[in-house]
C-alpha cells in the first residue's frame, strides 16, 4: 500500500519544527512503528537524519511509544498503542499526519519524541506506599471486595504513556494521576496514605505545568488502556478531602 | 479557614468554584423560568404582573439578586482564568485535531460562555436596566414592555439563539459539575447525566417558546 506521510521534524527543543512529506510503500501486516523503521532505513541509506520516535516493548504494555496520528494519540484504533496499530487499518493512498504529543509539560526533544519525565516526578511525589509491604500475602488473609479489586485493577492498567495529556485540549494529566491515585489508594496497603498521596501528586501535577480538567472526556476515549473518568471524580473527591479535612502529615 | 482558601486557589478548587456557581446559576434558571411561564397564560399578563409585584416587594429577592450577580461574576472571572491557564498548559496546537473523541459543546464551553454573556448583556439591556436603573418604565408595565419587545422578529431570533447556546452550555456543564465535585457513582451517575440532558433541552426550549408565542399572539 502506498502512503503519504506528513511527519513533524524538529532538530531539538529550540528548533521551531516543520512538517516534512514522505512517500512510503508499506505492507498491511506492518505495525505503524515497523512502517517508520522501513522509512528510517531508507533515510539512513540516503545519509539523511532518521525520524526520532520512542518505543520499547512493542507489545503494547510499556507505554514508551507515543506520537499523534491523524489527530489521535496512538492513532485511530481504540484501546491500542502505536506499536500495536497495524497498517491494515489504513487505506492505500491515505495521507497520514504524524505529530508529537502536544502539551507544555511535554516539551519536544526531537521529532516525535517528547520529554515525559514530568510523570516520573509526579510518581516520586506520592505514587508509592511508604513502607515495605513484603512479598505477596496469602490470598485470603486480607479480604478485598471484588468490585474494589476490579476498580483498582482497571486503574493499574495505566501504562503511563501520556496519551491522556496529548488528547486533552487543556494539556491536563488528570487521567494519569487519577489512575495512580485510585490504583494505590483503593487497595488495603495503600489506603492509609490515600488522601495525602492525592494531595502530593496533584500538587506536583500542577507544578509540572499540566492543565486543568474540564471533563471533556477525550482522554478516556483515546486511552490505550481505556481507563475511566470515574477515577478523576475519585481524585477530585480525595484531593478535596485531603485539602479540607485531613490534617495529618505523612 | 486557611485550608478552604488554599483549596479554592488550587486548580481543582477553582473547578469546584466553577461547578458550585454553575449549579447555583442552574437553580436560578428554574426560578426565572417559573416566572416567565406565566407570560403564556391567556389573561393579558395579570398573573405575571402579580408575580412581578410580589418579587419586587420581597427583600429576600433583593438579597438573592445580589447573590445572583456575584454568582455570575465569579463564574465568568473564574472561567476566564481557567481558560487562560489551560491554553498555556496545552502550548502548541495540532495540525490535525480529532473531533470524534468528545462532544463539541464540551470542547467549546468558553466560547458558549461568551455567547451566553453576550445574550445576558442584551437581555439586561432590554428589561433590567430600563426598569431598575434608568427607570424608564415601572415594573407594572413590564408585561407590556415584554410583549412590545417581542413584536420584533429579530429580537425573537436573538432570544431563541441565546437559548440554543445556553442549552449547549448546560448539556456539558450540568453533569460536568457533578464530576468535578467528585459525585460519581454507578447507581446515580446515569440519572444525573440523563437529568442534565433533559434539563439542557427542556429549560432552554420552554424559555425560547415564550418570545415565539408572544410574537405570534400579538402580530
Amino acid at each position: 500500500m502506498k502512503l503519504t506521510l506528513k511527519i513533524w521534524r524538529q532538530k531539538n527543543a529550540q528548533d521551531k519544527g516543520h512538517f516534512e512529506t514522505y512517500e512510503v510503500d508499506a505492507h498491511e501486516d506492518m505495525s505503524f512503528l515497523e512502517m517508520l523503521d522501513v522509512l528510517n532505513e531508507r533515510l539512513i541509506r540516503q545519509k539523511k537524519d532518521p525520524i526520532a520516535f520512542d518505543y520499547d516493548c512493542r507489545e503494547g504494555i510499556c507505554g514508551a511509544c507515543s506520537m499523534v496520528i491523524n489527530g489521535k494519540p496512538h492513532g485511530p484504533l481504540p484501546g491500542t498503542t502505536t506499536c500495536q496499530l497495524h497498517m491494515r487499518h489504513f487505506k492505500d493512498g491515505d495521507t497520514i499526519w504524524v505529530e508529537p504529543f502536544r502539551a507544555a509539560a511535554f516539551p519536544v526533544i526531537k521529532d516525535l519524541m517528547v520529554d515525559r519525565s514530568a510523570f516520573e516526578r509526579i510518581m516520586q511525589a506520592g505514587g508509592y506506599i511508604s513502607v515495605n509491604t513484603g512479598s505477596a500475602p496469602e490470598a485470603n488473609s486480607i479480604p478485598v471486595p471484588k468490585p474494589i479489586a476490579d476498580k483498582a485493577f482497571d486503574a493499574a492498567a495505566c501504562i503511563g504513556c501520556g496519551a491522556c495529556v496529548a488528547a486533552c485540549p487543556n494539556g491536563a494529566a488528570m487521567l494519569f494521576v487519577a489512575a495512580k491515585i485510585s490504583h494505590l489508594g483503593l487497595l488495603p496497603h495503600g489506603q492509609p496514605e490515600r488522601y495525602i498521596r492525592a494531595r502530593k501528586m496533584v500538587e506536583r501535577m500542577y507544578l509540572e505545568g499540566f492543565g486543568n480538567c474540564t471533563n471533556i472526556g477525550a482522554c478516556e476515549a483515546e486511552c490505550p488502556k481505556e481507563i475511566s473518568l470515574e477515577h478523576i471524580a475519585r481524585m477530585n473527591r480525595w484531593f478535596a478531602k485531603a485539602s479540607l479535612i485531613e490534617t495529618e502529615e505523612a | 479557614m486557611n485550608a478552604i482558601a488554599k483549596f479554592l486557589r488550587s486548580p481543582i478548587g477553582q473547578k469546584w468554584v466553577m461547578a458550585l456557581t454553575g449549579l447555583f446559576l442552574v437553580s436560578f434558571l428554574i426560578v426565572h423560568l417559573s416566572g416567565n411561564i406565566l407570560l403564556l397564560l391567556p389573561d393579558n399578563g395579570r398573573t405575571f404582573s402579580a408575580f412581578v409585584d410580589w418579587m419586587e416587594s420581597r427583600w429576600i429577592i433583593r438579597i438573592l439578586s445580589i447573590l445572583l450577580f456575584l454568582g455570575f461574576a465569579i463564574h465568568i472571572v473564574q472561567g476566564i482564568l481557567l481558560y487562560r491557564y489551560n491554553r498555556k498548559a496545552k502550548g502548541a496546537r495540532y495540525a490535525v485535531t480529532a473531533t470524534d473523541n468528545s462532544s463539541w459543546s464540551a470542547r467549546h464551553m468558553a466560547l458558549l460562555g461568551i455567547g451566553i454573556l453576550l445574550f445576558l448583556i442584551l437581555h439586561l439591556w432590554d428589561f433590567f436596566f430600563p426598569m431598575k436603573v434608568r427607570k424608564t418604565f415601572h415594573h407594572h408595565q413590564l408585561y407590556d414592555e415584554v410583549v412590545q419587545t417581542f413584536q420584533n422578529p429579530l429580537w425573537v431570533l436573538a432570544y431563541v439563539l441565546g437559548m440554543i447556546i445556553l442549552g449547549l452550555h448546560l448539556s456539558h456543564g450540568f453533569q460536568s459539575a457533578f464530576q468535578t465535585l467528585g459525585i460519581r457513582h454507578p447507581k446515580y451517575t446515569p440519572f444525573i447525566v440523563a437529568f442534565g440532558k433533559w434539563f439542557s433541552i427542556l429549560v432552554p426550549l420552554l424559555f425560547a417558546i415564550i418570545p415565539i408565542a408572544l410574537y405570534f399572539k400579538f402580530s
